[in-house]
């Protein structure tokens, strides 16, 4: 069985089925089940291997490199790409959308 | 997980992509994160449970942080600056630390505290072998000391997913192009040091580095190292505008210029703007204890309040702009009552960037989050943010609560005044009476009834000063933060007022 990861902020996950790793820019208020291609996302520490599962139909158009991914309406819950593959990032089998970036100015 | 992902993730995607130094001779973040994966095994193999770094601004303070992180070790940078006495009272209230100290500094480390020269394990980290489990992101990252310019320094708490917030937050993952540079000259032990380390990788931005400033090598380093973003204090900017004397700045390809940790004058700004017409300026607002910045004045807010005759629009370029998303403000008043726009009061902060938290003391915020600043502020009606200084430094007289903040303003737009602090000093009828500290811009020393006069004009009755003094100059912390107390006590200690 695949223990689900803990979306904290600043947690990173890895997909089952492609090379899509994010980072969890912002925790869920409610109940959240990050999955990627189909598959629920792992802890980027886990124990268990990636496997050899494929994306899902339907749930594999793909990750972005440095695009943030929340739930359509919502926006509570996000996470970042910080490595892109083949599967989809969807809340169970809702796909997340893309999140326009905000263009705060630098200040560092 | 904590910070150390931030590296993690940038070498990951542009391992090859100069991280510090020139172009042509600088180290990669592949580099980097090597050195900070096998620096955090030395730094484990000390058996230490804090790491301090005493030492300039370098390509190895950013190692060191991210090595700390990965660690689990909590990272506090020192003035080194301080005398030695401060130096060892600061070492002496952490526990188990090892000291990266630079080889001018090593010899101020105390006597039994381990200590590691920042070149030396530098180099080594490059070959030790990395290791040392996760860290916990509810661990303290980062801790530095106030200033201590109001009261003795305090340890703030930065625990990784404060840091964590703050980044993710308000910046882009590689929003940096290839041939961006960031020029940082504020030290590691200020915030903003820290605050850079963080954006920059995580933007995948090179940064270059200035370890002792001067107006001449601020602006010929940037020149050098193609600088597209800098972060100065307002005394910084203040004397690169003093040297340019009315002179174009000439750096086209510094494209952003922020400016924050104390109060800049108008007419600082002014000629700034002036001096770098095609800069975008950005003003940045934070404390120590909510993680670097919590509110912007963004380039196009600098330009609208600048081209606009409209009053209520052109001040907020004194104003530190609006918060950042994520970060909520509340102004209160008497007995912590919340007041509306354009009512004066205590600035509370909340957000998940905000640690309020001590060492030794613990957390502050209260019940619902929120964390008392102690800065006095106001937002106007659109919710831009301004800063009316320290509460602690409201002057009471005659029983009227008085912002230096306002005077100094007023102040600062005589043409005779550089530079102005007014503070209250012990007064047996009043309380408090007020003092303008002047210094006067070169050649045009100004009267003290002609200031009155100006005052008078510009201010209610009870905030004209009631006194001037000049002075060649005024003392400043190395990070532009005015000692106020220092000036207070020197004008007590007078023998009598003129």
């Amino acid at each position: 069985m695949t223990e689900p990861a803990r979306l904290t902020t600043g947690a990173r996950l890895r997909s089952q089925v492609c090379s899509t790793e994010v980072i969890v820019v912002r925790p869920p208020k409610g109940a959240v089940e990050l999955t990627c291609g189909g598959a629920p996302m792992l802890a980027l520490d886990a124990a268990q291997p990636g496997g050899t599962a494929t994306p899902e139909a339907g749930l594999d158009t793909g990750t972005q490199l440095g695009k943030r991914y929340a739930i359509a309406g919502e926006d509570d819950f996000e996470v970042l790409v910080t490595k892109p593959g083949v599967g989809s990032l969807a809340d169970g089998r809702t796909p997340l959308e893309i999140k326009a970036a905000k263009a705060l100015p630098s200040s560092d | 997980m904590g910070i150390e992902a931030l590296l993690d993730m940038t070498s990951g995607v542009v391992p090859d992509r100069v991280a510090t130094g020139s172009t042509t001779r600088g180290r990669c973040f592949a580099d980097m994160a090597r050195r900070a994966a096998g620096g955090a095994a030395l730094l484990t193999a000390t058996g230490a449970r804090h790491v301090v770094y005493l030492g300039v601004q370098s390509e190895v303070f950013p190692v060191a942080v991210y090595a700390a992180a990965a660690a689990s070790l909590p990272m506090t940078p020192l003035n080194y600056r301080l005398p030695d006495v401060d130096l060892a009272e600061l070492i002496g209230r952490l526990d188990r630390p090892v000291v990266l100290a630079d080889s001018e500094q090593r010899h101020r480390v105390p006597v039994g505290v381990p200590v590691l020269t920042t070149a030396e394990w530098f180099a080594h980290a490059a070959e030790a072998e990395p290791a040392g489990p996760p860290g916990n992101p509810s661990d303290v990252a980062v801790m530095l000391f106030t200033s201590g310019t109001t009261a003795r320094p305090k340890g703030v708490l930065l625990r990784h997913d404060h840091l964590m917030a703050y980044v993710l937050g308000s910046a882009e993952f590689l929003a940096a192009g290839d041939d961006d540079c960031a020029l940082v000259a504020v030290p590691p032990y200020h915030i903003a040091g820290i605050a850079s380390v963080l954006s920059n990788v995580y933007a995948g931005r090179r940064v270059a580095y200035l370890a002792d400033f001067t107006p001449r090598g601020w602006l010929e380093t940037v020149h050098r190292e193609g600088v597209t973003h800098a972060l100065v204090v307002p005394t910084m900017l203040a004397r690169v505008v003093r040297h340019l004397d009315g002179a174009p700045a000439d750096v086209p390809g510094l494209r952003s210029l922020a400016y924050g940790g104390a109060k800049l004058s108008a007419s600082v700004l002014q000629a700034a703007l002036a001096a770098f017409p095609t800069t975008d300026f950005v003003n940045a607002y934070g404390l120590t204890e909510t993680s670097s910045t919590i509110a912007v004045l963004g380039p196009e807010d600098h330009r609208a309040a600048f081209a606009s005759d409209d009053p209520g629009v052109r001040r907020r370029l004194t104003s530190v702009g609006r918060p950042l998303p994520g970060v909520e403000v509340s102004i209160r008043g008497e007995h912590g009552r919340e007041v509306g726009p354009e009512e004066s009061g205590e600035l509370w902060v909340r957000g998940p960037q905000v640690s309020g938290e001590y060492a030794g003391i613990g957390s502050v915020l209260d019940k619902d989050g929120w964390f008392p600043t102690r800065d006095v502020a106001w937002v106007d009606a659109a919710g831009y943010l301004f800063i009316d200084g320290r509460g602690d430094d409201t002057i009471v007289r005659g029983g009227e609560n008085i912002a230096p903040a306002e005077i100094e303003a007023v102040l600062d737009r005589h043409p005779g005044i550089a530079e102005v602090a007014v503070v209250g000093i012990p007064d047996e009828e009043w309380g408090q009476r007020t003092v303008a500290v002047v210094v006067s811009s070169d050649g045009d020393i100004p009267d003290a009834e002609g200031l009155r006069a100006w005052s008078r004009e510009r201010l209610r009755s009870s905030r004209t000063p009631d006194e001037f003094v000049f002075r060649p100059t005024l003392p400043y912390t190395p990070t532009g933060k005015l000692l106020r107390r220092q000036l207070v006590a020197e004008l007590a200690a007078r023998p009598t007022a003129s």
